[in-house]
């Protein structure tokens, strides 16, 4: 899952279509995204660099991480920082998403409050007018692209900022816009699901064509936040998360993929306990069970089955009383009979605790 | 023994490099502000040169600095003032200005911002929780620059589940350590006061999923200037 969708990424726009967009979705159970997020972002780097790609650099949207952030996550991953501004220009929406440190530097409280920056970066100042973000990306993408044609690939690292200034319609438009801009190769975004209502998650799903989304192994029953009860799922759930058809795993300080053979995740969905004897039935022992016609069925006569219990079912009665009325003389009923047992008061009841035999005297 | 035992929260939190997030959540039932007051006392340390900007919305700073008097031997003199009602952006900016102020000053020394609590800030905002998440984003911004720590307490149990305000989940997903201070899952005993929950997601990523687990439960009893911390089961 993971290399398809780098792949996709990397391939970018069709001739024709809109720009590939992918939405990775993570929930607090499970919150790997930004992991996720950072891996997808690296493999595209390095595609970009090794000329594979069709984005020939990156916008880097930084709303909840700063820009130093990421060049950490470069460096660590032996990337060139201080040459990368030829693909890679910051966003910083972090820094100053309200325009608070200006207003404070303007009136003298503090002197700088802006930190240094490793990467090539340019600061959004105010976060709410969706519309500058976006000719600020555009801007950004078409320095690195420097000629008409070139294509640049946009990373934003989460929506769910983004929504927190912004209504969802606005915040839709722009990534619309942005997927069908000539010059987008791709999209990717994170989305933190559980933050928001439904509605956000399936309008982002809309818009891209990939959704990626991180999710506990073993899914959680309650809906309870209580952590002291389960601390071992808690903790495998920091460690590893299910990725559609893989699973991933946190190493050292990136992630890694896991290819999870169907075998494996049926076990692993069921949880059943690794036995000795098979417990499981194969696809073809499934089918084959389905085909057992049983003895006390009644099959092809168009009947709803019944299973004869011993009694008489109550609306069946009914139903034949009604039939009777209405057709009084029917093929079928003239082979019916009846047995009417009147229980003798003098029987003993069948599940007397009695003993018989009690009176024998041997 | 005080100090053998005051590890064990120690233990879980660990120690780290540069300036972190730790989320502290508590309930009606099991009240989380000894954490606080553990974090407070270890940077006011005699030894440590270490500063604390203490944003007090629930208690006056009289009373923290009671506590103080109660947990370090040598007295320690809290210079804080009242918190003005005039917005969030102006108490963002003291904050600001202080942590620079001491940045500057020689030596090298770990500033840690608390604010104890974030529910009652959210109450000073006039109950908009975008207010306080737009604050606290802007607190978490110094550690970028400054390696400023933060140490928040929260109520959990205010933010109802069925209608999860982002307040409590967003503080989740940008810490690096919750502490969670529930009662007993049984009920309440006499010789423990409830149960700590530590998830330190930091040692996670660093040490790659190693033996060291980083989700850590053990329980507690507040005595009068410290507090017992014991895994289940050991306390006699």
């Amino acid at each position: 899952m993971a290399e398809t969708i780098c792949r996709a990424l990397r391939d970018g726009a069709f001739e024709g279509e809109h720009a590939p967009a992918l939405t990775i979705k993570d929930t607090i159970d499970t919150p790997l995204g930004s992991l996720v997020f950072n891996y997808i972002l690296t493999q595209l780097a390095s595609n970009i660099l090794a000329g594979k790609s069709q984005a020939r650099g990156v916008v880097l949207v930084a709303l909840s991480r700063p820009p130093s952030f990421y060049a950490e996550v470069l460096k660590n991953k032996g990337f060139d920082v201080t040459s990368s501004s030829k693909w890679l220009r910051v966003l910083d929406c972090y820094s100053d998403p309200l325009g608070w440190k200006n207003k404070l530097m303007e009136s003298g409280t503090v002197r700088n409050p802006y930190e240094e920056a490793v990467l090539k970066t340019s600061l959004c100042k105010n976060l709410k007018e969706l519309d500058k973000v976006l000719s600020s990306i555009v801007e950004l993408g078409k320095e690195i692209v420097e000629e008409e044609k070139g294509r640049f690939a946009v990373a934003i690292d989460s929506v769910s900022e983004v929504l927190r200034h912004s209504s969802l319609p606005s915040v839709a438009r722009i990534l619309s816009h942005l997927r069908s801009h000539d010059q987008v190769s791709c999209i990717f975004c994170l989305l933190h699901v559980d933050l928001h209502e439904v509605k956000v998650a399936a309008t982002l799903e809309y818009l891209s064509t990939m959704h990626a989304d991180v999710e506990p192994i073993i899914p959680r029953t309650n809906k309870q936040r209580s952590t002291s009860e389960d601390l071992p799922m808690v903790e495998q759930c920091f460690k590893r998360g299910k990725f559609h058809r893989e699973e991933l795993y946190v190493e050292g300080p990136g992630i890694k993929f896991v290819e999870v053979s169907s075998e494996d995740g049926i076990i692993a969905q069921s949880l059943v306990p690794k036995v000795q004897f098979n417990l499981e039935l194969s696809e073809k022992e499934r089918l084959d069970r389905a085909k057992v016609v049983l003895p006390f069925e009644h099959q092809g006569t168009g009947k709803p089955i019944q299973i004869y219990d011993g009694r008489k079912c109550l609306n069946e009665s009914e139903t034949e009383k009604q039939a009777s009325v209405d057709k009084p003389q029917t093929t079928e009923d003239s082979g019916r009979g009846e047995i009417i047992y009147f229980r003798d008061s003098d029987d003993e009841m069948p599940d007397s605790d009695e003993d018989p035999d009690d009176d024998l005297d041997i | 023994m005080e100090t053998a035992r005051a590890n064990l929260l120690e233990e879980a939190v660990g120690v780290s490099k540069g300036g972190r997030v730790v989320v502290v959540e508590d309930c009606v039932e099991t009240s989380g502000a000894f954490v606080l007051h553990h974090y407070l006392k270890r940077s006011l340390h005699p030894d440590s040169s270490d500063v604390v900007v203490f944003i007090a919305f629930a208690h006056p700073f009289s009373h923290y600095e009671r506590i103080l008097r109660k947990m370090v031997s040598s007295r320690l003199v809290i210079n804080g003032r009242e918190a003005r009602e005039d917005g969030l952006l102006a108490l963002y900016g003291e904050i600001e200005k202080a942590v620079e102020i001491y940045s500057s000053l020689e030596g090298s020394r770990t500033i840690t911002i608390m604010i104890d609590d974030v529910s009652l800030m959210e109450v000073a905002a006039n109950g908009s929780s975008n207010h306080v998440l737009d604050f606290l984003h802007y607190c978490y911004t110094l550690r970028a620059k400054y390696g400023c720590s933060f140490v928040t307490l929260n109520h959990e149990d205010i933010y109802s589940s069925a209608n999860m305000l982002p307040l409590i989940l967003q503080s989740e997903y940008l810490a690096d350590v919750i502490i969670k201070a529930e009662p007993l899952a049984t009920g309440l005993a006499s010789d423990v006061h409830g149960q700590l929950t530590v998830l330190n997601k930091e040692s996670v990523c660093d040490l790659g999923g190693g033996s060291i687990s980083k989700v850590r439960n053990f329980h507690f009893r507040v005595k009068e200037s410290y507090v017992d911390y014991f895994y289940p089961g050991t306390q006699t």
